[in-house]
């Protein structure tokens, strides 16, 4: 049994077998091995390399005839790798002392000279890693043949263990039999525990070598509220989780005995709890929670997963099939929000050195008008259908936004010219996520029908912090004075302009951040289903003049520690069984 | 061990340093040789006749690297391996592939 402490991000226990994915999706299987099978792995590895020079050879003749001069340097050095003896005898050494599989032994030695030249100053050196991983992976293709992943194609509950998952992995998860995500790397809202979240089940990340420790079918027990991971627990461990599982079920359906009450405070105060998507069929889920309608719908994910880019067709669908099963709800479509960590179908080849600085989001769209337009004609066809509102992501200027309104116009009068319905007012809004965009909210608000505070990236981009980054993800904390000054500074524009506002960031959906949200004036918030009954109970126990006395004390604190101490135990008073 | 250690200390000439396409020259050279061959630093000393080890080195030009030889032909292999990792230029055209 070990134990792996790392950050919940997601509530939940699941107990089950591992699904171990390395960044190609390839399924490393089990580790260990019996003595007496050791010499059949070491075979099974020199098969590989021999399959592997064959096929190298194969290349590099082939690029010999065509004259492809730096191709065929390429294939030289990757044979000259292979034919490494050293390298060769290193990984049958790790076989026969600790009595693991090939493919183990392949990949370990390999990462650790990739590691190595990773570390080199030098970036021609450095770069030659991608090379180390290119072998790898031949060679693990040659070790397990068909045997690559589909995560669409799951038959049996499983518990995925990633080094870090990408959004195009999960994209292609078959949700049904995903009961719990576990990553070396990430933060509170890297993908894998957004992705999390919003089906409902267990994450926790940043656990750094679990890979290393768990193999593919060992039981796994994860801890989504404490943030634990434990491999191969013992019978004892497992029937405490399973003691803990039910209760932890026993609070979730006593959380949702308050679905049918309004989100009110204890002195009358409503406030509109409304949810965040992915997926079409996700909506279900919000109204099934008590969500009163859609307040972030990412649509990146129509692009996620397949060769060629979505159709305005397909667009057209998944809106559709989302407004009818919102019904007369509000469903605040935000625009693709690509680039960064996620990319289109163009761009998935030319990586940006500093890609959340680089071409993403609105910036993005606006370079590409075809994509864009066709995005902006399924949401206004779709606007008929039910009460729709357009959202543009990352604006960090007012011109962009002006831009992006034209661009609406032009599809706005296409439409009119085929005689092509759709709602002339429809409400059009932006997400304020940069320092640039909060600065400058009260030009902003003018040309805007309503805000949509983003605190991911507002907290990102603010405190300078990648959130993926677990070196330095405790930096990153939407409690520090300098975003609380932020966000308020955004409230009161949105107030002066009288334009709707909304929280859509992770920090609406903890209860810690409850109170100071109200107190500063936000009356919509929007969040992933799971979390709306906790956060709803949250609202339920508190008064408005609670949330004001102690914003009050909040905004005079100069440290992100203090506040998110004080808010952590005002907010363990009021509702002791959420922490 | 019957033959005697050869050892020379070398440092790399060629501005480029030791890139990709010189040092698989260097291993190849090597692997002619039956004698047990290492390369390195102080620090860090490895089999001369493994690619992995050499682009690990990362030598730069001015890099002092140790080379040592035991074997039959170890003598022969020094003074070979010394000669051309002193060369002003390394030969940037990839060296033929001889298996």
């Amino acid at each position: 049994m070990e134990i792996k402490k790392g950050i919940a991000v997601s509530p939940g226990v699941s107990i089950g077998r591992c699904l171990i994915l390395d960044s190609e999706d390839y399924r490393i299987p089990r580790r260990q091995i019996a003595p007496s099978q050791r010499m059949l792995e070491v075979q099974r590895a020199r098969n590989a390399f021999a399959d592997a020079v064959r096929e190298l050879s194969g290349l590099e003749q082939a690029q010999e005839q065509l004259g492809g001069g730096r191709i065929k340097d390429i294939f030289a050095v990757h044979l000259r790798f292979l034919r490494d003896r050293s390298l060769r005898r290193q990984i049958t050494d790790l076989i026969h002392e600790e009595s693991v599989t090939a493919e183990y032994a392949v990949a370990s030695v390999l990462r650790r000279f990739a590691a190595r030249f990773t570390e080199v100053k030098d970036s021609y050196i450095s770069e030659r890693a991608a090379d180390v991983y290119d072998i790898e992976r031949r060679l693990l293709r040659h070790l397990l043949g068909d045997k690559r992943e589909d995560l669409g194609r799951l038959r049996e509950e499983v518990i995925v263990v990633a080094r870090e998952l990408s959004p195009t992995q999960t994209a292609g998860f078959n949700k049904a039999f995903v009961k719990g995500i576990a990553s070396d790397a990430g933060g509170r809202t890297s993908h894998a525990a957004i992705v999390a979240r919003s089906l409902g089940i267990p994450a926790v990340v940043a656990l750094e070598d679990l890979t290393e420790i768990a193999s593919g079918g060992d039981s796994v027990i994860i801890d989504g509220n404490r943030g634990l991971v434990i491999v191969n627990p013992d019978a004892e461990t497992v029937a405490q989780y399973e003691a803990y599982s039910r209760e932890f079920v026993a609070l979730e359906h006593k959380l949702d005995t308050i679905r049918e009450k309004p989100a009110e405070t204890r002195d009358g105060v409503r406030i509109t709890l409304l949810g965040n998507i992915e997926f079409p069929d996700e909506a279900e889920g919000v109204i099934e929670k008590g969500g009163e309608g859609i307040g972030l719908y990412r649509t990146e994910f129509l692009y996620l997963n397949r060769p060629t880019e979505p159709s305005e067709e397909e667009h057209y669908r998944a809106y559709a099939q989302t407004l009818h099963i919102c019904q007369d709800r509000p469903v605040v479509i935000r625009t693709v929000d690509l680039g960064a960590d996620k990319y289109t179908q163009s761009k998935r080849f030319a990586p940006e050195p500093n890609p959340f600085l680089g071409l993403r989001s609105i910036r993005f769209c606006l370079q590409n008008l075809a994509m864009f337009k066709a995005q902006l004609r399924a949401i206004l066809r779709a606007s008929v259908l039910g009460r729709v509102k357009v959202m543009f992501p990352l604006i960090t200027n007012i011109q962009e936004l002006m831009q992006a309104k034209m661009i609406l116009h032009d599809v706005m009068e296409d439409l009119d010219e085929e005689g092509i319905a759709y709602d002339r007012r429809i409400d059009v809004g932006i997400m304020v996520e940069t320092p640039s965009a909060a600065l400058t909210a009260s030009t902003l608000a003018r040309d805007s029908d309503f805000f949509s505070i983003g605190t991911n990236d507002l907290t990102q981009y603010t405190l300078a912090v990648d959130r993926g980054n677990e070196q330095v993800s405790t930096l990153y904390s939407p409690a520090d004075p300098a975003v609380l000054r932020l966000v308020r500074t955004v409230i009161q524009d949105a107030y002066k302009a009288q334009i709707d506002l909304s929280v859509c960031g992770e920090m609406a959906s903890e209860p810690e951040y409850v109170m100071v949200l109200l107190g500063l004036g936000v009356r919509t918030l929007s969040l992933s289903a799971p979390l709306i009954p906790e956060v709803k109970q949250m609202i339920r126990c508190v008064t408005l003049e609670d949330c004001h006395v102690l914003t009050r004390k909040v905004l005079g604190m100069n440290s992100e520690r203090q506040i998110s101490n004080y808010l952590r135990n005002a907010a363990r008073k009021v509702l002791p069984e959420a922490f | 061990m019957d033959h005697p250690v050869c050892q020379t200390t070398v440092q790399i000439k060629s501005h480029n340093g030791l890139h990709m396409r010189p040092a698989m020259q260097f291993v190849d050279l090597a692997n002619r040789y039956s004698c047990d061959i290492t390369i390195g630093t102080e620090k860090e000393h490895g089999d001369a006749k493994s690619i992995m080890h050499v682009i690990g080195l990362a030598a730069t030009a001015g890099t002092r690297l140790d080379i040592r030889a035991t074997g039959p032909d170890a003598e022969e292999a020094v003074e070979v391996l010394r000669a051309f990792m002193e060369r002003q230029t390394f030969d940037e055209e990839p060296p033929k592939d001889e298996d």
